[in-house]
């Protein structure tokens, strides 16, 4: 995948302001800041679970969308941005410049 | 279909409980006339045996939670309880009276994260309401209650439990709910007791009032659709089942005692004594709840409702058979439609001629 292509990285996060449960191979997750469902399908859920704050997109994307789903880099990048964008207006998914701190991640699935 | 209508579609085909009701107590500060419990601590779950509940619930796939009582904020561990669920990303609602709920409690739900918080309201006049509540002040205290919760920016459904006493106040609760901001839902059941006392059904409104609840636009929204005749039954409904319960809900007593629904009293296990999954996949008690279709049911399967009918299995098994007409669900569908159930037939002409004093015209037409 060729970085260089992009501003900069982006890093995800989990907000703890959601509802959230697996149900088969799909996730459920409930804002808590406007009651909007929504069901994630098995690559949004493979994105959502890595969602550490830590990790950048791009590397999740590499690592767990590329490998496990066979999708081409650059489209499959182009459409984990946009999703997450759409997840952050819904405070579902917080999205920064810069990796969290070390420590527990927020909205720990158990 | 809704994504709502799918996900639950989806957990009934892989057999998830998408939905659990934990009672935390049975006790209570208040004493209301209708209420089904006694108000006893007869050996409460502990703090540690409901976070490993919850956690069981998780694993399980539990998504919507409610935490009720009894009032839930009797127990000190509440908000231990609560704040364990949203750490295990559960959808929590509470119900509660509001009662012990001031600025501070209000602000420490919403730290939480707590989805949404349902309380009763019985009248908008502290006469009635404390009378029903049998606690002098509770209607001020509740309705301060809702009020920081509502400046607290937390979601409010006011619940209006319509009775005899206070069957004339329900527009006016739900003025008062709409003007602090909360949700309005209207419920005319009243169950019988836990214990099988059915003394407290004396307060179900009579038959004529709640027509007039039905044809209410402001409390049921379109009248005429509220109350259109029965759609003709089809393939659809014979195979459809009855309700979510002991499907992709249940219930759990303070006590650890697991049953399909709140209004449900079959025991189907113990989850001091079993894995909370275990009951779910294995109980015999839920494998019978679950194996009922429309088809299956004597009566109202030649029932012209059988597709509309609000039937609650929990109703008709506290009757003595919970593949029998609940009674309660009958009247309903009789005083909403007019057409005479499969259920008040079997019953005899002794319930038809109590009725056709109050329906005449439709009665009759139906006849």
């Amino acid at each position: 995948m060729d970085r260089t292509a992009r501003m900069s990285e982006k890093y995800i996060s989990r907000s703890p302001a959601i509802a959230a449960r697996r149900l088969g191979d799909e996730m459920l997750i409930m804002s808590a800041a406007d009651s909007t469902l929504f069901s994630l399908n098995p690559v949004a859920t493979c994105i959502w679970q890595a969602a550490d704050g830590r990790t950048p997109l791009s590397q999740i994307v590499e690592r767990h969308v590329c490998t496990e789903f066979e999708i081409d880099p650059e489209e499959a990048y182009r459409d984990a941005a946009g999703f997450v964008e759409e997840l952050a207006q819904h405070g579902i998914l917080r999205i920064s410049d810069d990796p969290e701190p070390e420590g527990p991640a927020a909205g720990e699935m158990p | 279909m809704s994504l709502m209508q799918e996900m639950n579609a989806r957990a009934l085909s892989l057999g998830v409980p998408l939905s659990a009701h934990v009672d935390l107590t049975y006790r209570c500060n208040e004493r209301c006339e209708h209420c089904y419990l006694d108000h006893d601590d007869k050996g409460e779950m502990s703090t540690a045996e409901i976070r490993e509940l919850l956690e069981e619930m998780a694993e399980a796939g539990v998504l919507f939670l409610t935490l009720s009582g009894g009032e839930p904020l009797l127990r000190r561990d509440c908000f231990e309880i609560i704040g364990h669920a949203r750490s295990l990303l559960f959808h929590v609602k509470l119900k509660t009276n509001g009662v012990l709920i001031r600025e501070q409690e209000a602000a420490r739900l919403r730290a939480l994260g707590l989805e949404q918080i349902q309380i009763s309201v019985y009248s908008h006049r502290p006469e009635i309401h404390d009378a029903i509540t049998k606690l002098p002040g509770s209607l001020q205290r509740t309705l301060a209650a809702i009020r920081f919760l509502q400046s607290q920016g937390l979601k409010v459904t006011v619940a209006n439990v319509l009775m005899r006493g206070n069957l004339r106040d329900s527009e006016a609760v739900q003025k008062l709910a709409t003007g602090m901001g909360a949700r309005y839902a209207l419920d005319p059941t009243i169950t019988p007791m836990m214990s099988g006392d059915r003394s407290v059904l004396r307060l179900r409104i009579p038959a004529k009032d709640l027509s007039d609840v039905f044809r209410n636009p402001a409390l049921v929204g379109d009248a005429e659709e509220f109350c259109a005749p029965p759609a003709p039954v089809d393939e659809r409904m014979m195979e459809g089942i009855p309700c979510s319960a002991g499907h992709t809900a249940c219930y759990i007593s303070p006590y650890g005692d697991l049953f399909p629904c709140v209004q449900f009293p079959l025991p189907c296990g113990n989850v001091r004594r079993e894995k909370f999954l275990d009951i779910w996949r294995d109980s015999p008690q839920l494998a019978e709840v679950r194996s009922i279709r429309g088809k299956n049911l004597p009566t109202c399967s030649s029932c012209a409702h059988l597709g509309s009918c609000t039937r609650c299995p929990g109703l008709a098994y506290m009757e003595g058979n919970m593949r029998g007409p609940s009674s309660a669900d009958c009247e309903k569908s009789f005083v909403r439609t007019g057409v005479v159930t499969a259920g008040m037939k079997a019953r005899g002409l002794s319930d038809l001629a109590i009725l056709v004093q109050i329906q005449t015209q439709p009665l009759a037409a139906a006849v």
